[in-house]
């Protein structure tokens, strides 16, 4: 009974998720529970399935079987259209960002919002100056994503992740392909939203010290569930032979 | 197992193989109509995305389609004048080339030619939307990707079609006229009298119903095909080419089909 008192509830559950291409098998029995307020990294080697994760709990893949709970309710079984609901409290940072080509950088931070009902185009350009500020990219509104470099893209994609105010952000791969520069401004710019917009994360990485630097906490998926979950702190000194190879390097592909 | 058995057995799973495919793809097809249809009676509708392909579909395919139609006219006048001469009927090559315009050539070819620029262009277009995640993104950021992408497509390629056809009928029918007048010798008076007595309205209504079906095809294979794109951009490719591929036999087909079917009607 004190155990469940300690336990907080999770805002975000994945409960026996088993998950096929084809004959290639993803997940068998992935169990995971994250946590308000935290911010989550999900470590583990390429093909692993560390981004369908966070596909399946946006309802972009379905699970086989199993159930994903978000905000106390099971997603998993929701439709499309009523899983629109649920998506507005989740932002999702793409690992190209996947902006629209055709749209300017303020049309596509105003997406979301024209999406979620929002028709004062007034409001809807403050809040594109409000999150371009934020991820540090003032008066490229008028820019198209081509503009851009991949770094800028990734903030644009992040102010576009943000621009309704989600209580959970996804990030995947955030820092993929950028230079050094580009990756210390993307983790600084993850702990900023952290700190001001007090948001539940989810990271998918597989580059360490990005993880190090952002993360509260690990989970490790390995062979088709979670391996292994535990603090930054429980990383530097688990002995737990797989983590401890895959952080020092010597596993990952 | 035999070799002889062996190869049995392989052709009768490639059937097995091309059947699949085959309902695969229709089953794909009549889900992604669905889509469209729902999306239509649910909104929102996409007027201003649905006028931009329209210019794409309709404005930006004028120059290619008028330029099959005027050469296509001109060709058939030759060809007709040519072959009519031996029963001392060449001035009438003008009823045969617009009957011949108006209820198949027209639909077909501009059908053909526009519909390969377009199915290509669509599948192109979403199929690096979809290999670049931007189609996940629409849904991630709430909307409908059907709803947005593929129905102003689909409606601009079904509304486009038979005005385009319209006009390359009256551009084919005006091209044929001058090689007739310079081969023949008639008046264009005389020429259009031939066309407008032998052309009626049921006829006109019959390649224009067919367009109308033709136009559905290119719209919603491009779509279908671009958004079942995988594969980086070496499958933007692959589906590109199968896009244009199957709007062209389909078109085909639903010719043979359409035809029988208006013929006793119209």
């Amino acid at each position: 009974m004190s155990a469940d008192v300690e336990t907080p509830e999770p805002i975000i559950a994945f409960r026996d998720v088993w998950k096929s291409f084809g004959p290639k098998v993803i997940y068998e029995g992935l169990d995971l529970d994250v946590y308000a307020g935290e911010t989550l990294t999900i470590i583990g080697g390429s093909g692993t399935g560390k981004s369908v994760m966070l596909k399946c709990l946006m309802g972009l893949l379905r699970p086989d079987k199993g159930q994903i709970y978000a905000f106390g309710q099971e997603v998993s079984g929701l439709k499309e259209r009523q899983f629109a609901a649920v998506r507005r409290r989740v932002g999702m940072l793409f690992q190209g960002a996947a902006l629209f080509d055709s749209l300017t950088v303020a049309e596509n931070i105003g997406f979301p919002l024209r999406e979620a009902g929002e028709r004062d185009r007034g409001k809807i350009l403050q809040r594109v100056t409000e999150t371009l500020e934020l991820v540090g990219l003032p008066g490229i509104e008028a820019q198209y994503p081509a503009d851009l470099s991949g770094g800028m893209q990734k903030r644009v994609g992040l102010a576009r992740a943000i621009a309704v105010e989600p209580e959970v952000i996804l990030y995947d791969e955030p820092t993929t392909g950028l230079d050094p520069t580009n990756v210390h401004r993307i983790n600084r710019l993850i702990r900023e939203l952290q700190r001001l917009l007090k948001v539940t994360s989810i990271v998918v990485t597989h580059d360490m010290d990005s993880a190090f630097d952002i993360s509260n906490r690990f989970a490790m998926l390995y062979d088709h569930h979670i391996e292994w979950t535990g603090t930054v702190d429980e990383a530097h000194s688990t002995e737990h032979p797989i983590v401890k190879a895959f952080i020092e390097g010597n596993i990952g592909e | 197992m035999s070799a002889a058995q062996g190869q049995t057995l392989g052709g009768v799973s490639a059937i097995g193989r091309g059947v699949l495919d085959f309902v695969g793809t229709f089953g794909g097809v009549a889900a992604l109509t669905w889509g469209v249809i729902s999306s239509q009676l649910r909104g929102p509708r996409e007027w201003s995305a649905t006028i931009q392909q329209l210019r794409v579909v309709g404005v930006q395919s004028m120059s290619i389609a008028f330029l099959t139609a005027a050469a296509t006219g001109m060709i058939f006048a030759v060809q007709f004048g040519w072959g009519l001469r031996r029963f001392g009927a060449s001035l009438y090559s003008g009823k045969l080339v617009s009957m011949a315009f108006v209820m198949e050539l027209g639909p077909v070819l501009t059908s053909l030619v526009v519909g390969a620029r377009i199915g290509a262009g669509i599948t192109a277009e979403l199929g690096s939307m979809r290999v670049t995640e931007q189609i996940d993104a629409i849904r991630a950021l709430g909307a409908n990707p059907v709803g947005k992408l593929v129905a102003p497509r689909v409606i601009a390629c079904t509304l486009a079609m038979p005005i385009l056809v319209m006009m390359a009928d009256l551009i084919g029918t005006t091209a044929a006229m001058f090689i007739t007048m310079a081969q023949v010798g008639v008046s264009a008076r005389f020429y259009w009298d031939q066309v407008l007595s032998t052309v009626g309205m049921g006829d006109l209504c019959h390649g224009l119903i067919k367009t109308v079906f033709f136009g559905y095809i290119i719209g919603i294979l491009g779509c279908f095909y671009g958004m079942g794109t995988w594969g980086g951009t070496r499958g933007v490719g692959r589906s590109t080419t199968e896009s244009v591929v199957a709007i062209a036999i389909t078109i085909l087909i639903a010719d043979f089909f359409l035809t029988k079917l208006l013929l006793p009607i119209l």
